[in-house]
């Protein structure tokens, strides 16, 4: 259980920012991910948190290779994918998936359901012919809780749950065994997130996925999650076990972060100590020297704002980098 | 707008009602919105008319009619033998305009095939990959575009006229020219359209759903053909429409200037022609072919309008 | 506790639908409620539930057609406004009530600056002169929490980043000291901190003010810790109005019920399987029969089905449409 299916060590993107109309000049970075590692266990749900704009969807889909990777490695099942053939990355593409937050952007509107959920197969020659295919689709419809019978249906006929619905069935086409879900309830409302986080659930148990679970809805994370890892501006500020995050944060961002969700219960939504954050969140253009949280950080010190904090283990499997945490 | 709830496309699904209705693709619902449209409806009808026209009434006159001449009738105006008149050597305008309306609709057509399969090519790779491609394409498009086209006929005319052999096609033999007018439209006019598509293709391929296929392992070749192309179709369809209606003004100003199509084979742009010196004594020699001309364009117009509206996903007034 | 202020918003029996190629929806189908000086209501569904649109028709910005407010009256200090012509309405929109939209984005026009944007309804309402209203601009991007306010008077609104923009439309919607505050999911498009830095903003100013505020939101949490009274919707409907402390510790309503056990708890341990609702979203392009939430009721018995339960007292100041009573199982 405890075997590591995804390993990403360092991994950084970079955009570079261009001016110029016939000869570009490169006039600065963009650092949307800027030096990140962390480890899935086969079974597993990592949670990915932060704002917009802290890199975790850059993340995500980098880890996967939709983006090209700066620098720094990632490795699925054992195969490490900055130095894979084309054919070792199609069978990467086979075992990782994805599952995208719009539910109208991510299926092809002119494409049958039947269309959307083949293809995977398709592509990795699962299967004989196309009718095995569309007995398989179907049976992963079901699977997902929708009617096998709306096959050559057109996505526009579905509402925005059900259509996320048609993404999980396609990324479980291939049987993969790890799943980056990135953002996948965000544009639901209440009632479908529940249901789609219940049917993730139920995967997981059934087909023993892996999940890399981004978000910035820190309730439902601490739902689903086993272990939690916190970004700010492009970088990982602390990650620990659920509970442990939950009860005892450390980093000054993850407690603000923190007493910033609302809870449905006004006793204690007015009773509870807010640590409201000044300021916007800062630009990855130019990110702040030293510890990039130290312009909004309500305990900075001195040493924050010219060295980078470095990353240890302040309690039993609980990383943070903040100087003022031992 | 402001409701976000279900719509009744999605009420098949939600419900499971009318479950065995047919799926409703965006090509129906597109279809209903065109039929709204009552210009479109007009210019259709109109341009199957005309069609029908040049088509159909090589049954009943034939070929060696409209090209025969008997300089006796030269310049009749029109009466009871001969409806649209005769020209300046005695040949029956009617007939004429059927059989010039052959070439010159044909030469529509034919002309945006050509630049629509350029222009699609062109576009998609430019769009899709970016980078080298992209800026080695686009200076090929802009440079095409500084040419001006009656330069490069004049070049091809003379470079290819009497070199390319006659053919054979529905029963007429039409002179090498034909081909080399066609070939010149087709290679003159696919860089608009290669900038549309590529416009296309700029966007889309951001969309999510390219990603995911990206995610898939699918192949480049297959996301630019199979998933962009598809969703790219609305831009093409107009823009290949409308060609029609500029490839055959084309050709009029192109056999007006004398350098198209020779005589005796007719088309509506060379009949253009040999009425310049009678254009006041004898007005229905440009009359006829020139209104021949000014209803096929603006039918074509009409219908290019509808469908730009059918196929605009953002109206979805249906 | 609040009743003892005069009434500020009387809502009658609303109902609005839309007439489109493929049938009427049933938009808004018969709401009251009322609303008093200084009190804050926070009107809570899910998308399509009609709290967007039941507002759009308060205040007549409803497009007509194919929107029609067929039914129903709403009177703001006395007056039924709905009867109003359009040149009142500009009137009292603005000045007397303002708002604030979920998308500042959208609702700032991009090619006018901030300043311009903001000495508008000054201009046009109070009828200030121009120096006097850049002062006043001037004052409100303070009063909202924007640094620098002059500089940022020339500034357009894709300069600014979302929380910055949803400021100024605060300070728009505030400009002239309006009585009632309509916020349509002000918050939902910004993230968890900034949104409380604008909940924040927000209950500073109507504490400032003394303002009214209708806060409309699917965040059953964004309201736990702002609202006086909550008003729960579904299909048109309101099926539950309560105090906020009274719907939390005894929702009633089997809609609001599901809805809270719905949500994952940033505060406690997970225990469980979220309880998800079964079935879909109402549709309304069906004329309402029965109670819209039958279909997917867990204490659903025959009558739900065949008669649309009216809104009832259960206790002090809290109402729900329903006919079962939720603790026992058996009707009400």
């Amino acid at each position: 259980m405890t075997e590591v299916l995804v390993t990403v060590r360092d991994l950084k993107k970079h955009y570079p920012v261009l001016r110029g109309l016939v000869f570009q000049r490169r006039v600065g970075t963009v650092r949307a991910v800027d030096g990140i590692s962390f480890s899935i266990s086969r079974g597993e749900t990592l949670g990915l948190v932060g704002e917009s704009g802290c890199g975790k969807t850059t993340a995500g889909r980098t880890l996967l290779g939709l983006y090209p990777p700066t620098s720094g490695s990632v490795t699925i099942d054992g195969l490490e994918m900055t130095r894979a053939t084309h054919k070792e990355l199609l069978a990467i593409r086979r075992k990782a998936q994805i599952i995208f937050q719009d539910p109208y952007a991510s299926l092809n509107p002119r494409w049958t359901v039947n269309s959307i959920v083949t293809e995977p197969m398709r592509v990795h020659r699962l299967l004989s012919n196309d009718k095995e295919r569309s007995e398989r689709a179907k049976d992963l419809l079901g699977m997902v809780g929708l009617n096998p019978r709306l096959i050559n249906r057109f996505p526009h006929e579905f509402s925005g749950g059900q259509r996320q619905r048609i993404g999980v069935a396609r990324a479980l086409a291939s049987n993969p065994l790890f799943i980056v879900c990135d953002e996948p309830i965000s544009a639901l409302d209440v009632s479908i997130q529940a249901q789609v986080v219940n049917l993730l659930e139920n995967l997981q148990d059934q087909l023993g996925l892996t999940y890399l679970f981004i978000a910035h809805d820190l309730s439902m994370v601490r739902h689903i999650c086993d272990r939690v890892a916190v970004m700010y501006l492009g970088l990982i500020v602390e990650t620990a076990e659920r509970d442990e995050l939950y009860e005892n944060p450390l980093h000054p961002y993850t407690q603000a972060l923190l007493s910033a969700v609302p809870i449905p219960d006004p006793r204690k939504d007015r009773a509870r100590k807010r640590v409201i954050l000044t300021g916007d969140v800062p630009s990855p253009i130019n990110p702040p020297s030293g510890c990039r949280f130290h312009p909004r950080c309500p305990i900075a010190m001195q040493i924050c704002k010219t060295v980078v904090p470095e990353w240890h283990e302040a309690a039993p499997n609980h990383w943070v980098s903040c100087h003022a945490v031992q | 707008m402001i409701m976000e709830s279900t719509s009744p496309n999605q009420l098949v699904a939600l419900n499971m009602e009318g479950l065995d209705t047919p799926p409703l693709t965006l090509s129906q619902l597109a279809w209903r919105r065109f039929r709204r449209h009552r210009m479109a409806m007009f210019g259709a009808i109109v341009l199957a008319l005309l069609f029908l026209y040049s088509f159909g009434g090589s049954l009943v006159l034939s070929e060696s009619y409209a090209n025969h001449t008997d300089t006796s009738l030269r310049i009749m105006s029109p009466s009871a033998e001969h409806l649209f008149g005769t020209d300046s050597v005695g040949r029956d305008i009617l007939a004429r305009t059927i059989y010039g309306g052959q070439i010159s609709l044909l030469i529509g057509l034919t002309a945006v095939v050509i630049e629509t399969f350029m222009g699609i090519l062109i576009g998609a790779l430019a769009g899709y990959y970016g980078g080298w491609i992209d800026s080695l394409l686009m200076r090929i498009t802009e440079a095409m575009l500084n040419i001006p086209e009656i330069f490069l006929l004049i070049v091809m005319a003379k470079f290819f006229g009497g070199k390319i052999p006659e053919i054979e096609f529905i029963g007429r033999t039409f002179s090498g020219s034909v081909i080399v007018i066609v070939v010149i439209i087709g290679i003159t006019s696919w860089m608009y359209l290669a900038r549309i598509v590529r416009a296309q293709f700029l966007s889309l391929k951001e969309n999510e759903f390219v990603l995911a296929a990206h995610a898939t392992g699918t192949s480049n070749v297959q996301i630019i053909f199979l998933h962009i192309l598809p969703n790219s179709m609305a831009p093409i369809v107009v823009s290949a429409t409308l060609g029609v209606a500029n490839a055959i003004l084309a050709e009029a100003y192109i056999s007006f200037l004398g350098l198209g199509v020779q005589p005796p084979t007719a088309t509506w742009g060379n009949m253009l022609d040999g009425a310049t010196n009678y254009l006041e004594s004898a007005p229905w020699l440009w009359f006829f072919p020139g209104l021949l001309i000014l209803l096929t364009v603006l039918s074509i117009n009409f219908l290019g309008d509808g469908l730009r509206d059918a196929l605009d996903p953002r109206s979805r007034a249906i | 506790m609040m009743t003892t202020k005069p009434v500020l918003l009387e809502v009658s029996d609303l109902r609005t639908r839309f007439h489109t190629p493929e049938g009427t929806i049933f938009a808004v189908n018969g709401i009251s409620f009322r609303l008093h000086e200084g009190e804050t209501v926070a009107i809570v569904g899910e998308s399509g539930c009609g709290k967007s649109v039941s507002m759009m028709s308060l205040l007549k910005l409803i497009p007509v057609p194919p929107g029609e407010i067929y039914s129903g009256n709403v009177k703001y200090r006395g007056k039924d406004i709905l009867q109003k012509p359009e040149e009142e309405m500009e009137q009292i929109r603005g000045r007397e009530i303002g708002m604030v939209f979920q998308d500042p984005m959208t609702s700032l026009n991009p090619v006018l600056t901030i300043g311009r944007q903001l000495t508008e309804p000054l201009r046009t309402h109070l009828g200030m002169e121009r120096d006097m209203a850049n002062r006043r601009a001037i004052e409100l991007l303070q009063m909202v929490g924007i640094s620098d306010p002059e500089r940022h008077l020339q500034d357009y609104p894709h300069q600014f980043s979302g929380g910055m923009r949803q400021r100024v439309m605060i300070a728009m919607a505030l400009a002239c000291a309006p009585s009632l505050l309509i916020a349509d999911e002000p918050t939902t498009a910004l993230d968890v901190t900034i949104q409380a830095q604008i909940v924040e903003l927000i209950t500073k100013m109507r504490d400032m003010l003394k303002m009214a505020i209708i806060w409309i939101t699917h965040d059953l949490g964004v309201v736990a810790g702002m609202a006086d009274r909550v008003i729960v919707m579904y299909a048109g409907y309101i099926v539950e109005e309560a105090a906020v402390d009274d719907l939390y510790d005894n929702p009633s309503h089997p809609y609001t019920i599901a809805l809270l056990e719905a949500l994952p708890r940033v505060d406690r341990r997970r225990d469980s399987r979220l309880k998800s609702i079964a079935g879909s979203p109402p549709n309304l392009l069906v004329e309402p029969h029965g109670c819209p939430f039958a279909p997917r009721c867990e204490f659903v018995i025959e009558r739900c089905r065949v008669e649309n339960p009216a809104l009832e007292n259960i206790a002090q100041g809290h109402s729900i449409t329903c006919w079962v009573d939720v603790k026992t199982g058996k009707p009400r």
